[in-house]
């Protein structure tokens, strides 16, 4: 099992377009948004915070729903669609050990990447530290369970990899909308504020764990409950071959 | 001893029959061939003793076990599986190196040695092919199940491949072969069976098939006189007698030259141009499964 992940943490680094993006991009974006004097001063539309500091949980989607739904699917829908699961079943090892270690490589990269903006953050902008660490640990893990779920139901469920990522990319859209990504949440209508608190990843979670008290443990409790569903799911559905 | 044992298997995808009723037994040590045209049910007789498909009918086994319980014993090449675009050769060998108890190292035999740090993706079709064959005798199998093991080779990698095959035979793996080229049936398998709409139309060593063949030798020449058909027809190993021109054209059986050149002899008559040709497995394959004359199905 090591040497699985081993040899896909060697591929993911390879694919160094996809790698880099996923781990620096969203540090490189607080440092543009940072860059322009009206977002890292205190506003009352942002509760008295500044832009940046209300945007570090739209960031953290990003990393989940980019990783979760733009790589994983894709990797996993060309993987089967090249035989190489069909191919790893005539093995003494099971081929959901690939996917296994595919996740594991895929998480790691959402901690490296959260981390980085963590000490970006504070370093450049004096972004607090997570107030609640444990609670952000949870909301990242629950978050992105979550989300890599979702991304293996459209794995399971895709006829073909060119499908995959399609659909992949409508979920991506929507995800990054609810969570606050495109117009950041105080911007929404209220509607779409409680609808984002409660898809994937979690950004209301992310957010409260980082900056406020603590999370509000109905937000985990229902990202714990759609990595069950949709993993569930995909665990029934997926083909491999 | 029988190292592969299949007796009575039927699958079906949907409606479609893919194989029916086939038995057969392979032998420790063994090259078993496996022919015929495409969905003839090659593949899926294979992939069920590779344990990938369970058959709807009949059993199968392996070293005597379930096939998915011995899977550490079998070594398999697949048609049509690659691996991620972007794994190299010695990722790929250390890769699954790690699954199997004893690991073998097959990448000098195969001439990959110079090309480890290449990744699959940039690799020409004949070295993915070799990749894939050191894939398949990396757990260092008791069984190999090679399914279009020299396709897309050029001739001399395709040469230099069945020598390997030979090696491994050597070290006493017992091989289960897919094949299209009857050349390479004739030259490595001990036995092979022909497959047609699913179910096997005939199993016999190589020479044996070809020797099925009604007038599987046949010669041509012009005699330097007169020669009475009759009693080239009369000879017992004679099946046929045409003539094209001045050349006569006779077929029959294996001892068919000796026959006819003794009787030309006796007579004192010289054969012009004197050619010999032998039915080939190709044309007993063609026979077998294009029904131009079988009917048997």
């Amino acid at each position: 099992m090591l040497k699985i992940i081993e040899i896909e943490a060697r591929l993911f680094v390879r694919d160094r377009l996809n790698s880099l993006f996923a781990i620096l991009f969203p540090s490189l974006l607080l440092l543009v948004l940072g860059a322009i004097p009206a977002l890292r001063t205190p506003d009352a539309n942002f509760g008295g915070q500044r832009f940046i500091d209300s945007y570090m949980s739209a960031l953290v989607v990003f990393t989940l729903v980019f990783i979760g739904l733009q790589r994983l699917p894709a990797v996993v829908a060309t993987y089967r669609e090249k035989g190489v699961l069909r191919r790893l079943s005539t093995t003494p090892m099971h081929p959901a050990r690939l996917l296994a270690g595919q996740m594991v490589v895929n998480f790691a990269a959402v901690i490296l990447s959260v981390l980085l903006l963590m000490v970006v953050g504070y370093v450049v902008f004096g972004v607090d530290l997570p107030h609640h660490p444990l609670g952000l640990a949870c909301a990242v893990v629950l978050g992105g369970a979550g989300t890599f779920a979702l991304g293996l139901v459209i794995a399971a469920l895709a006829p073909n990899a060119r499908a995959a990522g399609g659909w992949a990319t409508v979920v991506f859209m929507l995800l990054m909308f609810f969570g606050g990504v495109y117009l950041p949440r105080f911007m929404l209508p209220s509607v779409i504020q409680a609808i984002g608190s409660y898809t994937p990843p979690g950004v209301e979670a992310l957010q409260q764990a980082w900056l406020g008290t603590a999370p509000d443990w109905r937000h985990l409790a229902i990202m714990g409950l759609v990595s069950l569903v949709a993993g569930t799911v995909a665990a029934r559905t997926f083909r491999w071959e | 001893m029988a190292i592969i044992e299949m007796s009575d298997l039927g699958k079906r995808y949907g409606p479609r029959v893919a194989v029916d009723s086939v038995s057969f037994e392979v032998a420790e040590g063994e090259i078993f061939g496996v022919l015929g045209p495409n969905g003839a049910g090659k593949t899926t007789t294979v992939e069920c003793v590779a344990g990938l498909r369970t058959p709807d009918r009949g059993s199968v086994s392996v070293l005597g076990r379930r096939p998915a319980d011995v899977r550490a014993s079998i070594g398999v090449q697949l048609q049509d599986s690659e691996l991620p675009e972007r794994m190299r050769v010695s990722e790929a060998l250390s890769l699954f190196s790690s699954f199997y108890p004893e690991p073998a190292d097959w990448s000098e035999r195969l001439g990959l040695t110079e090309h480890l740090g290449v990744e699959f993706g940039r690799l020409s079709g004949g070295l993915k092919q070799r990749l894939s064959i050191a894939l398949a005798l990396v757990g260092s199998p008791r069984v190999a199940i090679l399914d279009e093991l020299t396709t897309g080779l050029d001739p001399q990698a395709r040469r230099d491949t069945w020598s390997v095959i030979e090696e491994v035979r050597a070290a006493g793996v017992t091989i289960l072969l897919v094949t299209h080229f009857m050349e390479e049936a004739e030259r490595l398998c001990d036995r092979v069976a022909v497959f047609r709409d699913g179910r096997i139309v005939a199993l016999d060593t190589p020479s044996a098939l070809v020797s099925r063949v009604d007038g599987a030798t046949r010669v041509r020449f012009v005699p330097s006189a007169a020669l009475d058909v009759s009693l080239l027809e009369a000879l017992p190993e004679v099946t046929g007698v045409s003539s094209v021109g001045e050349q006569l054209v006779v077929s029959g059986s294996e001892d068919l030259l000796h026959a006819v050149t003794s009787l030309l002899a006796r007579r004192q008559i010289v054969a012009r141009q004197l050619r010999v040709d032998q039915v080939s497995l190709d044309d007993a394959y063609v026979e077998l499964t294009g029904g131009r004359h079988v009917e048997d199905h």
